[in-house]
């Protein structure tokens, strides 16, 4: 964790019953980080969560009604899982509007995510707010996050420190 | 209710709750008190360690809200809090650390690729003088 702070900080809040909000600043130009996040090649190469995973799946169809897919899989056992959406608003480099859902019927539904991309002097804030689409569906997704609740947390914790 | 509360994480009181767990002393406590409360004189019991520097790490501990003290003036016993643990080892904490993840590796993407078109032309002035000058 110290080691991307001293970079650059995530913030991240929960302002809304239904979202999610997370702010990240990069001291590059916009242009270079809006297509880091919209150029499969380079997406392939970061939006890759936990180690272990990579992502042979990447398709973009960057424009409004678009589809995209990533696909991701797990290097050490082959599990695969999904997540396929639609833009809905592409305004190069300034913002994307787009909806997602993962593959997996047991994950919660739909999510629009809002990127924002602003420039300020040689630096610039990706802001992503997740919108899903009840607070019931955002609150399932922090039940299933959740699992067995907050004595598993006491297991975990108990786990790492045994 | 309980998991709208919990989603109201502040990114502060993570880093507080993650700077307090950063330590094996601290973490060894939080172990002993997942059994039930204890003193003080108790927790300093397994450890090397005089009761003020344990004193010190339940003070960090209980800034970050990952332990209270008992009022009982005399005893003050310390008992763990799940919340900032769950924070941590839940939902909102695996987000963060997920994301965190991302983004260090786009740092490193982005240096990359900024590099690269001075690195290419510098190596082609560089062969070009290296050309010139083996003539």
């Amino acid at each position: 964790m110290n080691q991307a702070e001293s970079k650059s900080k995530l913030e991240l809040t929960t302002p809304g019953d239904r979202e999610i909000v997370m702010a990240r600043v990069f001291d590059k130009p916009r242009q270079l980080v809006f297509e880091a996040f919209t150029k499969p090649e380079l997406l392939q190469r970061w939006l890759l969560g936990p180690d272990g995973w990579a992502m042979p799946i990447c398709e973009v169809d960057l424009r409004a009604g678009g589809a995209f897919r990533y696909v991701w899989r797990n290097d050490a056992d082959g599990r695969e899982f999904g997540l396929i959406g639609t833009y809905r608003e592409v305004v190069p480099p300034e913002r994307i509007v787009h909806v997602e859902r993962f593959d997996d019927p047991a994950m919660p539904g739909d999510a629009q995510v809002t990127t924002s991309f602003v420039e300020r002097g040689a630096t610039t804030t990706v802001t992503m707010t997740v919108l899903y689409e009840s607070a019931e569906v955002r609150d399932m997704a922090l039940e299933s996050g959740m699992d067995r609740g907050v004595s598993a947390s006491f297991d975990r914790l108990a786990g790492i420190l045994g | 209710m309980e998991l709208v509360g919990y989603g109201r994480v502040s990114s502060k009181r993570l880093d507080a709750t993650f700077t307090a767990l950063a330590d094996p002393t601290r973490r060894a406590i939080l172990a002993r008190l997942i059994a039930g409360e204890a003193s003080v004189v108790e927790l300093a019991e397994p450890f090397a360690m005089s009761q003020p520097a344990i004193s010190k790490h339940l003070k960090v501990l209980e800034r970050a809200g990952l332990i209270s003290r008992g009022r009982d003036a005399q005893r003050r016993p310390c008992r763990i809090e799940a919340k900032p643990l769950a924070e941590v080892t839940g939902w909102l904490g695996r987000y963060r650390r997920l994301w965190e993840g991302n983004f260090a590796r786009l740092d490193a993407l982005l240096d990359d690729i900024q590099a690269q078109p001075k690195k290419s032309q510098r190596s082609k002035r560089r062969s070009t003088r290296h050309e010139s000058g083996g003539k």
